[in-house]
Order: structure tokens, then C-alpha cells, then sequence
């Protein structure tokens, strides 16, 4: 006898074959929460990678020409005890034009290093001086660095436009509004006069271009050294920039260097408080609108499988019938929910993806650039699925419990 | 006189036995009624029984007491000896599906499955999955009810008969000891009704499956082994 043996469907465990074959079934209400699933996942992934990419965006541009931790001598003011019959004349006299200097930079630097979450530490010893050419004369601020350290914590090599981020002994790297001010180029000497007439002659030998027109104007790279000779800073330097692994950890960094050495310890937080709180408010409206699509989504998912299982009701009496444990019953509309979470948030991972796309031909930077990619993050896109399948189990609960415990009696008597 | 005898006991052990079996509903309320009044019964392996009385007397709840679809309030219950009455829902779900068939008046066939998965259906939840094993066997039990080309119809597809004979197929899937049948042929004409009734008494004689059918026709009931009544909660003879 010919068998008809197909496989396929029927070949499935009993309760992927059941919950599959009652969401076919259920057209309509399948279909409405398929496409709730879809709209809110992709809602969330969209969502989510605009804000990270727009955020990300600032921040690069911000902590871009900056160190996300410093550290400097504390404030003369504020160190400075004066015994209590000092004559009052005696505080207001300045130190004129001296440059506060970081004792013991060394030591410093090295217990920087061994701080967890700091990936990189940069002495730079900085002062102002007068870039002289000709008759052209500018106030500039001399950062003396160590270019293998100093890029770590500045990506300069991205931002040079000439030459390379290297200095040695009186090559000098510029700005490029300094540079047409001036009128210099690569190779072309140009003086620069500190204070008490501390003079060098420096070769240009690269320029770059940080993307603020201030910094490009003013300021000017040169080897620590001679940064620390022209500045009247011998041996010391006037701060330590530090990169750390996560900058939202830059304020717990700060604050335990802080306490170590007694010095005045900023993070970049500190310093852009108002960023700071923007980019924070925009966080915590974002997961509000997650939060409150996830709950609708799983709303949905919940009351429709409600309406199911109450028409399924005779189907799960004649399985119950049949020798069905309440168990697996309990397992079949859990992997409804479940089921419908994977396919909609795949789905809706394809949605956002192609949302990303329009959109980032849509709305670009004024200068025509693309304000953000069209790029997905997918460990985004996992996570979300993730999310999406366990929301859906979770949401079927409440149905699959109603389900398992219908009596089979009332749904089989007519 | 009770119709329970021990004189059954030459047809086999008894599949099946109940000792003062009494079922009230709505304990513990105003509207708390007993359906059951004590029913004692003894039903031999490879009997076939058919059980009758005026509507409203409670066969349907002696036949899901049986079915182990309801627990009776007082009473004992053994199935092939075991007493049913002391299991917890997973068990008597465990040993209703091993031992035992159901056939209800409308049929209740799975209307999201075709008729063959539907005969399938006891099997695969007995084993988890289906098999080509099982497969085999529910397009047998589908031929043996003539609708060997049936298979892949959908119950709404399909007469009341031959919906009445995918659900007998499905009730012997998985080769119960014990087959109810609550008014199989209830709501079918007279010839469609004769071919069920023959259909279960072939099942009965072929694969000896005990049988305790509910019915209100005279002419089925005289053809079966053993005829008792139920009249407002008790046997009578
Ligand atoms: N779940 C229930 N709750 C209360 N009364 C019930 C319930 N099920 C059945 N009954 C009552 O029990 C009696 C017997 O019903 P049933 O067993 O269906 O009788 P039959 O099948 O012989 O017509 C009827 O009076 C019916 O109203
Ligand atoms: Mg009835």
C-alpha cells in the first residue's frame, strides 16, 4: 500500500504544530498583531539608532578636541592658607603672568595609568605667547605635547590637513586660520614671543583643522620641551589629559583622582553640563516612548490572544479531552506569543532598517553631508528581536494561563 | 435491583468500575443539586454497552465522570483496576489519554486540522510528535471508515457523517481500552446512523475495545450487548 507520508508541518512537536496551525487560523488577529509587532519594534529600533548616531555625532564633535579628564593644579586661590593677621594687601598680590605648574606630573600621570578605565594620559605643558610674521602678530596658545600620547586622547591624525600629527625640536604644527592669517605654510618659519621675552623660531610642519575656527586660529603644537622652556615651566607641566574606556564614566574617574591626589580633577561632564543634560533628557524621553511602545505592543498581544483563547475555547476542551496536559496547553499560546514576537520584530528589524535608509537620504547636515547612516547596530537589531520574543511570551501569559485552566467539560457540553 | 451484576465478569475483567459514584454541582451554593444519586456499574473488557434514559437524567455527566473529564463528589472509580479518584488533573489527563476514546454527539473534530491529522491528533499528543508510525495507522483507521481518500479535507469539508466517522477513526487512534460515545448518532438520519453503530460494533469486535455508548434509540440499544438506564440520577434496569 502506497503510504501518503508527507512531511513537513505535521512533523513538528505537538505544541509548535498546534500554535502554529491555531495563528493561521486566526487570520485577521494574527495579521493585527504581526503588524503591532512590526510598527512598535521597528519604532524602537529606529528610534534607538537615531538618538545613539545623533549622540554619538555630538559627542565625537564635542570630546573631538578635548580630553575627557583633566587634571590641573588646584586653584592658588583656594590652596594658598594665609595665617589670620596677614595683611589683607598681601592676598591680592598676583603672581603676575606665572603659570601654575603641576608638581610631581610623573607620579601623577602613573597613578592616572593604573586607574581602571583610564586608556590613555597626556601631559601637555600650555601657556599663551604672540605669533610673529612679518608685521602680522596673533595671541596663540602653545600646547606642548608628546604626539604618541597626545593623539590618544585627540584624534589629531584625522584632523590634519598637511603633514603629519609630529613634532620634534622646533617644528610647529598650526591651525589652518592661522596659517592664512599669517600667511605661512608648510616648510615657512614664523616666531612666537612668551613671557619675560622667552623667543623661539619655529618651522611649520603641519596643519590641521579641529573644526573650530578658535582652536584652528590659536592654537599651536610643539614638542613638550620647548613648550616647557618657552613657558617657563621647567620640569612640570600645566595639565594631564586622560581618555577613558566609557566617557559616562569620566566623572567617577575624576572624582577618585580627585580624592587621590588632592588636585583639581574636571571630566569633560563637568565642563559641558548643559550637553550633558540635554543629551540625558533625550535618553530618558527615549526609553519613555520604548517603554511606552513595548507596553501597547504587549497590551495588544495580550488581549488579542485573550479573544482567542475564549474562541478556542471547544478546541482546547477536545485536546484537554484527548489526554492534553494543562501544561502543554499553557505552552501552546506561550509560543503564539512567542512566535509572533520573532517574526514581527524580524519584520520590523527590516522596517526600521529601511526607515534608517529614507531617512538619512532625507534630512541631511546643512553642508549636505548625511546627518546620520543608514547603518544598523546588530546587536541593536538582536537585542530587539530578543526583546520583542520574550515581550510576546510574556504578554501571552495571562491568555495561556486563562487557557490551561479551562474546564474541558464546559467547552465540550453543547 | 441494581443492573450492576457480576455476571459481566465472564465477558473479561472489568475495564471499568464504579462503587455509590454520586456528582453534585454547585457545592456550597443555593443552586447545589446532586446529578448522580450512587451509581454502581461494572463494565467487562470487550463489552458493549449502551446506556439510555430521558434527557436531562445525567448520562453525559456518568460519561464524563467516566471519561475522567470531571471528578465525582463521592464514590469510587477504577479504571483496569486502578482507582482514578486519588490522581491529580496531570495524571487523570495522563490516563485518559492512554485508555481512553471519545466520541461526543457534535463531533468535536479540530476544525484547524484536516481529517487525518485530526485522527492523528491523540497520537501525537500521546508521543509528543507525530510519526510515520502514526501517520500509518490514522490513514488505516481512516480506511476503515471509507473515507480513504479523505484525508486531507478539512472537517468543514466533510458531511456530519463522515465527520461522525473521522471522529470514531480518531477515538481508536490510539487503541483505547476504553471507547464512550455521548449520542454518536444523535443528529444523523437513520441509514447514517446504522453504518456509526457498526462501524463502533466492528471496532469492538476487531480490536476489543470496551464500548459504553449513550444513545436513545431502541433499535441501536437492542443490538448491544447489555442495555442500562439511567432515570433521574440512578440505574434502574
Ligand atoms: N456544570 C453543571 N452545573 C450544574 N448543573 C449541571 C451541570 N452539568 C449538568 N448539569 C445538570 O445535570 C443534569 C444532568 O445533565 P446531563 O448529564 O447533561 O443529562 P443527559 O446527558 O442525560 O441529558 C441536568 O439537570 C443538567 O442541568
Ligand atoms: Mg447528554
Amino acid at each position: 500500500m502506497a503510504r501518503l507520508i508527507r512531511p513537513g508541518p505535521l512533523h513538528l512537536p505537538f505544541e509548535w504544530l498546534v500554535a502554529l496551525r491555531f495563528l493561521r487560523e486566526g487570520r485577521m488577529q494574527t495579521f493585527l498583531i504581526l503588524a503591532g509587532v512590526t510598527g512598535g519594534v521597528a519604532v524602537v529600533i529606529f528610534l534607538t539608532q537615531l538618538i545613539n548616531q545623533l549622540q554619538g555625532t555630538i559627542i565625537d564633535k564635542v570630546l573631538g578636541s578635548q580630553a575627557h579628564v583633566v587634571i590641573k593644579p588646584l586653584d592658588d586661590l583656594t590652596r594658598r592658607a594665609l595665617p589670620a593677621d596677614a595683611p589683607v594687601a598681601a592676598t591680592v598680590q598676583p603672581r603676575a603672568q606665572r603659570l601654575r605648574p603641576l608638581d610631581q606630573w610623573e607620579a601623577v600621570a602613573r597613578l592616572a595609568e593604573a586607574t581602571p578605565n583610564v586608556v590613555a594620559v597626556s601631559p601637555v605643558a600650555s601657556g599663551p605667547a604672540f605669533a610673529i610674521r612679518g608685521g602680522a602678530n596673533k595671541s596663540v596658545a602653545l600646547i606642548g605635547m608628546i604626539p604618541e600620547q597626545y593623539r590618544r586622547v585627540v584624534k589629531m591624525d584625522d584632523y590634519m590637513t598637511q603633514g603629519r600629527f609630529d613634532v620634534s625640536g622646533t617644528n610647529a604644527l598650526i591651525g589652518v586660520d592661522l596659517a592664512k592669517d599669517l600667511g605661512v605654510g608648510l616648510g615657512d618659519k614664523l616666531r612666537v614671543l612668551a613671557a619675560d621675552g622667552r623667543d623661539e623660531t619655529l618651522t611649520v610642519t603641519g596643519l590641521f583643522d579641529m573644526g573650530s575656527r578658535d582652536i584652528n586660529r590659536r592654537w599651536v603644537f610643539i614638542t613638550l620641551k620647548l613648550a616647557q622652556t618657552l613657558l617657563d615651566l621647567p620640569g612640570s607641566v600645566s595639565n594631564i589629559d586622560l581618555t577613558v574606556t566609557d566617557i559616562f564614566v569620566a566623572d567617577q574617574v575624576a572624582a577618585r583622582l580627585g580624592n587621590q591626589t588632592g588636585l583639581t580633577v574636571e571630566s569633560w561632564m563637568l565642563t559641558n553640563s548643559g550637553l550633558l543634560t540635554a543629551l540625558t533628557n533625550q535618553s530618558v524621553s527615549n526609553n519613555l516612548i520604548r517603554t511606552f511602545v513595548i507596553l501597547i505592543v504587549a497590551l495588544g498581544i495580550s488581549s488579542v490572544l485573550v479573544v482567542s483563547v475564549v474562541q478556542k475555547q471547544k478546541e482546547i476542551g477536545i485536546l484537554r479531552a484527548m489526554g492534553t496536559s494543562r501544561q502543554r496547553i499553557l505552552t501552546v499560546f506561550l509560543l503564539q506569543g512567542g512566535i509572533v514576537g520573532a517574526i514581527g520584530s524580524v519584520a520590523g528589524t527590516a522596517l526600521a532598517f529601511g526607515l534608517l535608509h529614507l531617512f538619512s537620504h532625507i534630512y541631511k547636515a546643512p553642508d549636505g553631508s548625511q546627518l546620520f547612516s543608514a547603518q544598523l547596530d546588530p546587536m541593536l537589531a538582536l537585542a530587539a528581536c530578543g526583546l520583542a520574543t520574550a515581550v510576546g511570551v510574556a504578554a501571552a501569559a495571562l491568555p495561556a494561563r486563562r487557557a490551561s485552566r479551562l474546564d474541558p467539560v464546559q467547552a465540550i457540553r453543547v | 435491583m441494581t443492573p450492576d451484576t457480576t455476571a459481566t465478569a465472564d465477558a473479561g475483567a472489568p475495564i471499568l468500575e464504579l462503587r455509590g459514584i454520586r456528582k453534585s454541582y454547585g457545592i456550597g451554593t443555593p443552586v447545589e443539586t446532586e446529578v448522580l444519586h450512587g451509581i454502581d456499574l461494572t463494565l467487562g473488557e470487550h463489552e458493549f454497552v449502551a446506556l439510555t434514559g430521558p434527557s436531562g437524567s445525567g448520562k453525559s455527566t456518568l460519561l464524563n465522570l467516566i471519561g475522567l473529564l470531571e471528578t465525582p463528589t463521592q464514590g469510587a472509580l477504577r479504571i483496569a483496576g486502578d482507582e482514578t479518584t486519588v490522581l491529580d488533573d496531570a495524571a487523570l489527563t495522563r490516563l485518559r489519554g492512554r485508555a481512553i476514546g471519545f466520541v461526543f454527539q457534535f463531533h468535536h473534530l479540530l476544525p484547524a486540522f484536516s481529517a487525518l491529522e485530526n485522527v492523528m491528533m491523540p497520537a501525537i499528543i500521546h508521543q509528543g510528535i507525530a510519526t510515520d508510525e502514526a501517520t500509518a495507522r490514522a490513514e488505516e483507521l481512516l480506511a476503515a471508515v471509507g473515507l480513504a481518500g479523505a484525508g486531507h479535507k478539512k472537517p468543514g469539508e466533510l458531511s456530519g457523517g463522515m465527520q461522525q466517522r473521522v471522529a470514531i477513526a480518531r477515538a481508536l487512534s490510539t487503541h483505547p481500552r476504553l471507547l464512550l460515545a455521548d449520542e454518536p448518532t444523535g443528529n444523523l438520519d437513520t441509514k447514517t446512523a446504522d453504518d456509526i453503530f457498526e462501524l463502533m460494533r466492528h471496532f469492538n469486535r476487531e480490536q476489543g475495545s470496551a464500548c459504553l455508548i449513550v444513545t436513545h434509540d431502541p433499535r441501536l440499544a437492542a443490538r448491544c450487548d447489555r442495555v442500562i438506564e439511567l432515570v433521574d440520577g440512578r440505574l434502574t434496569a
